[in-house]
Formats: C-alpha cells, sequence, structure tokens
C-alpha cells in the first residue's frame, strides 16, 4: 500500500538524471477562461467510462509496438525484495549471451547497485531509480527504451523494484511478467498476494539448493499459485547451483522464438503486399 | 497498492474532462472499482484528497461503486460469483475459475458546475 510504502512520483531518474517526463497534459489552459455568466451556475454530470491506467496503458501498447517492431522479447522479473532476482539474472545473461543479443532494464527507488553488477557481465544496462516510487510504469520504460533500443531479435529484461504488490498492475509493454518466489519466502505467498500470480505467466521458484535447510514445499507453493492463476507455468530452479536453470533457458528460447516468428509473419505479408503491387 | 499513481491517473481524466466542459470545479467523482481489482479504497481516498488539492477537484465527493467479481468455471462450464481471485468455485469446488469481471479500475463520471 503506497500510503505506507512511500509510492509517489516526481523523482524518477533514469541513470541518476531526471527524464525529462512530467505530465504532458496541457497546462496552459486560462483559468479566466471558466468565468461564466452571472447566474448560469448549472451542476452537469459528465460520463468518462475511462480505464484509470488508460495513460499507462497507452504508454505500455507504444512500447509493445516498439518490441514487436524489433522482435524483441521482453519480460518483467516481479518478486518481492531479497528473492535473487538480480542473481538469476546475471546468471541467466551469463548463459546467454554468447547466442543471443540482449539487455536489461533494472528499476530500484535508490542505487545503481543492480545495473552495475548486470553491466559486469557485459550485457548493456539501464538503471530507473523510481525515487520513493514503488513500481515501473510504462511512461518511465518508454524514456529508457530512448537510450536503451531493444536488443534487435532479442531478449529484454525489465527488473522491477522489489515489491510483489504494485508493478502487478502496471503494463510496462511486456509480453509476460515472470514472478520469482524463494524457497526462503512462506508458500502461501501466492495467496497473501494473489494479483501478482494472477498477471504473471510464468513463476520461478529460486534459490533450489536451500530446499534441504528450509520448510518448503514448491508443489504446495505452485498448488497455491494456481488458484489464483490456473494457468500459470512453473520451474524449479538455483541461480547459484544451476539446477533447473536449463528449462527456464528453453522457455526463454521457445517465447523468443514464438515473438521471432510473428515479426516474419509480419514482413512477409507485408513484402507480398508490396510484391503483389509491383508488375 | 499503487493508489497514489491510481488518483493521479484518476486526476489527469477528470482534469481534462472539466477543462473540455469549462467547469469550475468538480463537485463529485464517481469510480467503478471491481471487487477483484484488490484497491485499497481507504488508501486510495487518502491519495484522491491529497492529489487534488488546488486542483479543480479539491473537496470533489469522491463516490465508488463497487462491481461485483464473476468467474469461468472450467470444470462446470459455468459463470459464478467470485469474491477473491484464490476463491474456488461454489458449484465444484475446483480452482480452475477464471475472473471475466470484477478487474476494472474505471472513472465512470463526473458532476460539475
Amino acid at each position: 500500500m503506497c500510503t505506507t510504502c512511500g509510492c509517489g512520483s516526481g523523482d524518477t531518474r533514469i541513470e541518476g538524471e531526471a527524464p525529462h517526463e512530467h505530465h504532458h497534459h496541457d497546462d496552459t489552459h486560462d483559468h479566466a477562461q471558466h468565468s461564466h455568466a452571472p447566474g448560469v451556475s448549472e451542476a452537469r454530470r459528465v460520463a468518462i467510462e475511462e480505464d484509470i491506467l488508460a495513460s499507462n496503458n497507452a504508454y505500455a501498447a507504444e512500447n509493445r509496438r516498439r518490441f514487436a517492431a524489433a522482435a524483441t522479447l521482453t519480460l518483467n522479473l516481479v518478486s518481492s525484495p531479497g528473492s535473487g532476482k538480480t542473481t538469476l539474472l546475471a546468471r541467466t545473461l551469463a548463459e546467454l549471451k554468447a547466442d543471443i543479443t540482449l539487455a536489461v532494464i533494472e528499476g530500484d527507488q535508490e542505487t545503481s547497485f543492480d545495473a552495475e553488477r548486470i553491466r559486469a557481465t557485459g550485457v548493456p544496462a539501464l538503471q530507473i531509480n523510481t525515487g520513493k516510487g514503488c513500481h515501473l510504469d510504462a511512461h518511465m520504460v518508454g524514456h529508457a527504451l530512448d537510450r536503451l533500443p531493444p536488443p534487435e531479435g532479442g531478449i529484454l529484461f525489465i527488473e522491477n523494484v522489489g515489491n510483489l504488490v504494485c508493478p502487478a498492475a502496471f503494463d510496462l509493454g511486456e509480453a509476460a511478467k515472470v514472478v520469482i518466489l524463494s524457497v526462503t519466502e512462506g508458500v502461501d505467498k501466492p495467496l497473501k498476494y494473489p494479483d501478482m500470480f494472477h498477471a504473471a505467466r510464468l513463476m520461478l521458484i529460486n534459490k533450489a539448493d536451500l530446499l534441504p535447510y528450509v520448510d518448503f514445499d514448491p508443489e504446495a507453493a505452485i498448488a497455491y499459485a494456481r488458484r489464483v492463476n490456473p494457468d500459470l507455468q512453473a520451474i524449479t530452479l538455483s541461480a547459484t547451483t544451476g539446477e533447473g536453470v536449463a528449462d527456464w533457458l528453453e522457455w526463454l528460447q521457445v517465447r523468443l522464438a514464438g515473438v521471432k516468428n510473428a515479426r516474419i509473419r509480419e514482413l512477409e505479408t507485408q513484402l507480398a503486399a508490396l510484391k503483389s503491387g509491383v508488375r | 497498492m499503487h493508489e497514489m499513481s491510481l488518483a493521479e491517473g484518476i486526476l489527469t481524466l477528470v482534469e481534462a474532462t472539466a477543462r473540455r466542459e469549462q467547469a469550475r470545479r468538480v463537485k463529485r467523482v464517481t469510480l467503478e472499482i471491481g471487487a477483484l481489482a484488490s484497491v485499497d479504497i481507504g488508501a486510495l481516498r487518502f491519495c484522491f484528497d491529497a492529489v487534488t488539492r488546488a486542483s479543480l477537484a479539491e473537496h470533489a465527493a469522491l463516490d465508488i461503486i463497487t462491481l461485483a467479481g464473476r468467474g469461468w468455471c472450467l470444470p462446470c462450464g459455468l459463470e459464478v460469483p467470485l469474491s477473491a481471485l484464490a476463491d474456488a468455485c461454489p458449484h465444484c469446488g475446483s480452482f480452475q475459475v477464471q475472473p471475466v469481471s470484477g478487474m476494472e479500475m474505471r472513472v465512470k463520471e463526473i458532476d460539475i458546475e
């Protein structure tokens, strides 16, 4: 809940600099224009019927268009703080970077430690600091893409702010949200934070190397998660020992092939249309 | 949850409409929030009051209409009431229930003068 976690806006920085965002709505109106003739102070009801997140969703659609045009698989990684997201990401990048073009957008309230960890793997990374903000939004990601273009035919990982609540509602334009739950957390987290597990396509159960030392039943966690999301896929793995990582890499390869094939079909359709117009 | 961002989104929609209508002030804002949308209503009210200060919607009443949750139970092939995402089908007890409504977060209308 943002009244306690300090969610706000206006503090966003990308690589330490203001993104020059601010609201794009027209603030140039003249208050004098609101004056009406005396005696015509009629109350009226005006229908709006718009989604509260309409603005975010419009930015997300634009991001999604850019990802599709570049045939980029974009994944939004979400979890509690401390689930091992960054460690898992660093391992994933090390495994894939020889074969696939990669990039990372890191979201944290403060510090650029995570982006530095990612850059140490040789993969380009951009840090967004949300300041007091508890989640990334599509507008921030759009600004980040101006500086770090989506990798053509590759994978862009967006590591969201560690928060199992707020990022659930914000579409960034990603192909899928991937939720990471570590075995040092409770198996009932999917029931306690149902929105995130409902929003995710894949759940990674991380730190599987610690299973002998903790009271965590992965099957129970998966069963709870599927109560809120019957279609949720799940992979148990350890970023430290590498067990299960091959399944995750395979999942990524399949999804990336799907994104590339969709782009190929689109280009072939355009090409066919162009050819049919040539005599 | 992200109620401050939601309140800012509400204000953007409300102010755009109020200006277009050349309103002097917004007296009431009516929202439709689905029962499964997991908006903390208390937090949203707090944030709404905070973001509307010095705006056309300052001191506007905030009416919230709650829309019931409904889900599609795959085993039953039926639409069933759903009060939480983790709820089972009331008929068969299965958790294979996909929400079909109740996730809404909409600004429905405003009263202006």
